[in-house]
């Protein structure tokens, strides 16, 4: 493994120099020949009945082409793993991103006049906004079918025996905690454009981090417009950021669709960055109630979990983040006895979609400030406590996922070497840490959770990578040609990644769950192999060497040199041979496919099951202080810890880990989509906080390296963790500088300067 | 409205054309000239993805009329390199690793390269002050604030960089 030529390397990103040159292309760049252009309206109640549409005046618009209404929208086209979200609502809307009509015109401007013609009588109805108020009997229904506002969903676990164990505990804190929504704030709005063949055949270019189930999901959406056995090609343009918004597809796309297919004209619709703030998906927001207990050693005893989480007005994956909050809940440290219940509940707000982490931020910001709460009670140390209950490489969770490899302790070592090299205590100044379990390993939540890889060689010694995996900014395409690269003795340079069409790429789940490098990796890795199996086979023969004794390297296939001294080895560079292999009788040229599926688990019934072939682990760790004037935390040192499994491109990784931090950074303190009885308070960069350069913090980020025995050369995922174990981390630091426990997030100073006056008070 | 011609000289070419008076100047670049570098991302000044330079000055296109930009020298993150050759601050970005999604990459480098032909070596202070005005969601800012810092200087001069501590080893 020491003697990498490409892999561990930093190299910088294979698309970096067209985006400097401003040359990428992204779903805003697109232009296509008699390309119409799509708005859509949206309601203007969080709950109304819809009396009448009348579009009259905007279809006479000249320069309008097409006008739709919920009317216009089959039936059966309904979006979400629910299916109750239409992308037009006809009788009733229930949140004020509802969509309620939409146009197609030769411009944008004309398109949002012809929307402004559009004449809507609405009948107001009562809203409801609280998750738990709505659960009441007396609550008015969002959905008068669903016959209830609490979703039908199974999100309940129990695992050896909770009451037992905490008769049994000797210390037990008991708490409520609050998340809000965030948003992923793309800096490239949502976008998509979709076009038909006159065969009606789709082809949707569009911001998806699932190509694949994005095509299927359209291939629904023809089908309920009754268009059987068409083709769908989904092509991804540059992303400029996703975060995780872009892993279910969306009314605009439907719209574009609907829209294209009446126009028989390309239809582009792009959001501006007000619409992206209202009609894109949250950050699931959760109530949390939890308790947990230890006994006297500071031993982990149980772990007692209810959350509410509003599901807004309809369902997109938000709804599915209790699947992964069930991976800190019973498996971050060692206990026992867990328990975990979880209902989603319809309101009248906006709804929520998959945001990096996918509910694991929310559920360990409960857990590990509860943690801190409980070391304290218990009278242990905050870093002991957390060592006392680390996770250990060949465990088994009481969920059932095996451990592999773990560098928990290493991190935990690593962030509390750092914190104490000041230990100096200083008034208003406090430290805090907090760890975290993610997959790391790809995650079955789907049938399956593969990636196919096609590779294929040319005359000069060049790959073409073609793979189901989604690059949005992240890096993938440089794992997978660092990865191809290092196997067949390459550089990067000699491969070219194309990851950007259905048409040509092969199936994948998509870039969720931190699976990419793991899964795309592996896959990659598969077909490389395949490959170079090949070659070797071919170079035995030209070489007249047996296969073992031949070596990869440098654009070069040698022989390895074991004997006499002063003769150079013999070689043939790699070009040269695929030309031999090519121009000569039967000739063949070197391809070769791959499809990884990792053999990973899906949960069974009782929710156990090993999700992931491995599991990536965290520790962070901060210093900050609190201006007990204003409430303002200002953070001193940041130290985020890592188990990578290995780094593949250690300038990527830190990049990953940068963003993941600050983005988490802007959970725990700055960042909330405000609402007032539904509707968007702040729906722009003006009001919604967003770190600047200037609040820009040095980040260390020491990567600790476990070589998972599962992973392409070691690695494991670290897309999402970044971002998970922030919150409580600041959370924790708040308390130890000023003595204040801030339970919902953000932490504004404001929470915090409410939080100093009442410990003031009870002083 | 009247549609008027006027011309704007931008990355020192001469662009004779049409334009309403409330067209902005990145509706121009992007809609008419095809310059599609420049961004657009929250069409009301706050993000910076559509900073270009006029007369040397970082301005947001989207908050600039086209008419206004007469009679000035507008460069765009186009005009930057010349032709394939990466100014040292684009080579800086890459090798840094401070573009990722890279949706605000080119209104960083115009807001930094503002910068860089007034100071030619800001300390990071200055750096993040002067692209405190340009939003990235992906970087936390830290390899954007390294990468315009080592933009004039050679790897040599900068020990800290991961990118060196591999090409020594």
């Amino acid at each position: 493994m020491s003697n990498l030529n490409v892999v561990g390397k930093p190299i910088p990103k294979l698309d970096a120099a067209q985006k400097a040159l401003g040359r990428a292309q992204y779903i805003q760049d697109i232009k296509l020949p008699e390309m119409l252009y799509g708005k859509i309206l949206y309601s203007k109640f969080a709950h109304a009945k819809i009396i009448n549409i009348n579009t009259s005046k905007a279809e006479k618009l000249s320069g309008v082409y097409a006008v739709l209404t919920g009317k216009d929208v089959p039936k059966k086209m309904k979006m979400g793993f629910y299916k109750d979200n239409p992308p037009i609502k006809k009788d009733k809307v229930c949140s004020f991103r509802d969509e309620v009509a939409a146009v197609a015109a030769l411009s944008p401007e004309i398109a949002e006049k012809a929307l402004s013609l559009i004449e809507i009588e609405y009948k107001e109805l009562k809203g409801i906004f609280d998750p738990e108020k709505a659960m009441e009997k007396e609550s008015p229904l969002v959905h008068e079918y669903h016959k209830s506002n609490v979703l039908k969903l199974p999100w309940k676990l129990h695992y050896g025996d909770v009451e037992k164990a905490e008769k049994e505990s000797d210390f037990i804190v008991k708490e409520k905690f609050k998340t809000t929504w965030v948003t992923h704030c793309c800096l490239g709005t949502s976008g998509a454009v979709a076009l038909f063949d006159s065969n009606d055949n789709l082809t949707i270019h569009t911001n998806t981090q699932i190509p694949s189930l994005a095509q299927k999901d359209f291939l629904e959406a023809l089908r309920s417009m009754g268009l059987e056995n068409k083709r769908v090609r989904v092509i991804k343009p540059t992303i400029g950021g996703g975060f995780g918004s872009k892993l279910d597809t969306y009314a605009y796309e439907h719209i574009a669709i609907l829209l294209a297919h009446k126009t028989r004209k390309p239809v582009k619709i792009i959001f501006d960055r007000k619409e992206e703030f209202k009609a894109t998906s949250t950050r699931q927001p959760a109530i949390i109630y939890i308790k947990q207990g230890c006994n006297k050693d500071g031993k982990l005893t149980f772990r007692d979990i209810k959350m509410v989480l509003d599901n807004g007005a309809y369902t997109s994956w938000g709804a599915t983040t209790p699947s992964v909050m069930m991976m800190p809940i019973t498996s971050l440290y060692r206990v026992e006895n867990v328990r975990y219940k979880a209902k989603c509940v319809y309101t009248n707000n906006t709804y929520s979609q998959a945001m990096r982490g996918y509910g694991n931020p929310q559920a360990t910001f409960a857990i590990e400030s509860n943690l801190d709460m409980l070391a304290q009670k218990a009278g242990i140390d905050r870093i002991e406590i957390r060592r006392i209950n680390q996770n250990q490489p060949g465990d088994i969770t009481p969920q059932g996922f095996k451990i592999s490899s773990c560098g928990l302790s290493k991190c935990i070592d690593k962030v509390e070497k750092e914190l104490k090299k000041d230990c100096k205590k200083q008034e208003n100044v406090g430290t805090g840490i907090a760890s975290l379990i993610h997959v790391g390993g790809g995650a079955r939540i789907y049938k399956s959770d593969g990636c196919g890889v096609i590779l294929k060689m040319d005359d000069y010694g060049k790959v073409d990578i073609f793979t189901g995996g989604t690059d949005m900014g992240q890096g993938l395409d440089n794992i997978t040609a660092q990865i191809v690269a290092e196997e067949l003795g390459l550089f990067v340079e000699d491969i070219n990644v194309v990851h950007s069409d259905t048409d040509i790429c092969p199936w994948d789940v998509g870039a969720h769950a931190s699976r990419s490098t793991f899964v795309a990796g592996n896959a990659a890795l598969g077909a490389a192999q395949k490959i170079k199996e090949k070659i070797l086979k071919f170079a035995s023969k030209i070489l007249d060497a047996s296969i073992k004794d031949l070596i990869l390297r440098d654009r070069t296939i040698f022989v390895k040199d074991n004997s006499e001294k002063n003769i150079p080895p013999k070689s043939i560079a790699i070009d040269k041979l695929l030309r031999k292999a090519h121009f000569s009788p039967n000739g063949t040229m070197l391809m070769a496919d791959y499809f990884y599926d990792p053999d990973n688990e899906n949960m069974g019934k009782d929710f156990k099951g090993n999700m992931s072939v491995t599991y990536a682990f965290g520790v962070h760790g901060v210093k900050l202080t609190v201006d007990k004037e204003t409430g303002k935390v200002e953070i001193l040192d940041y130290i985020a810890a890592h188990d990578v499994g290995r780094a593949i491109n250690p300038l990527l990784l830190e990049g990953q880990v940068y963003g993941g931090v600050v983005m988490g950074l802007g959970y725990a303190l700055t960042e909330e989509v405000m609402h007032k009885n539904g509707e968007n308070m702040n729906a722009d960069f003006r009001d919604y906080k967003l770190f600047t350069a200037k609040d820009a913090i040095k980040i260390k980020a020491p990567v600790i390296e476990t070589n998972d025995k599962y992973g392409p050369f070691g690695a494991k995922g670290i897309g999402e963790p970044g971002c998970v174990p922030t919150a409580p981390a600041i959370a924790n630091a708040i308390y130890d500088a000023v003595g204040v426990r801030i339970k919902d997030l953000p932490i504004t100073p404001e929470k915090v300067l409410a939080a100093l006056k009442e410990k003031s008070l009870q002083e | 409205m009247k549609n008027t011609q006027i011309i704007l000289n931008i990355n020192d070419q001469i662009h004779e054309i049409m334009v309403y008076p409330n067209d902005t100047l990145l509706e121009v670049l992007r809609d008419k000239l095809d310059l599609t570098g420049s961004k657009e991302s929250c069409s009301e000044g706050v993000c910076g993805s559509c900073t270009v330079q006029i007369n040397g000055k970082p301005v947001r296109a989207c908050l600039t009329l086209a008419m206004e930009a007469q009679e000035t020298k507008i460069k765009t993150v186009e005009g930057l390199a010349n032709k394939d050759e990466l100014s040292g601050l684009q080579q800086s970005f890459i090798d840094h690793g401070a573009v990722q999604c890279g949706f605000c990459t080119s209104g960083m480098l115009m807001s930094a390269d503002a910068l860089l032909k007034k100071n030619s070596n800001p300390n990071e202070k200055i750096i993040a002050k002067a692209i405190s005005g340009n939003i990235c969601r992906c970087t936390g800012y830290a390899k954007i604030i390294k990468a315009v810092a080592h933009a004039n200087n050679k790897q040599e001069h900068c020990p800290d960089c991961t990118i060196n501590a591999i090409t020594q080893s």
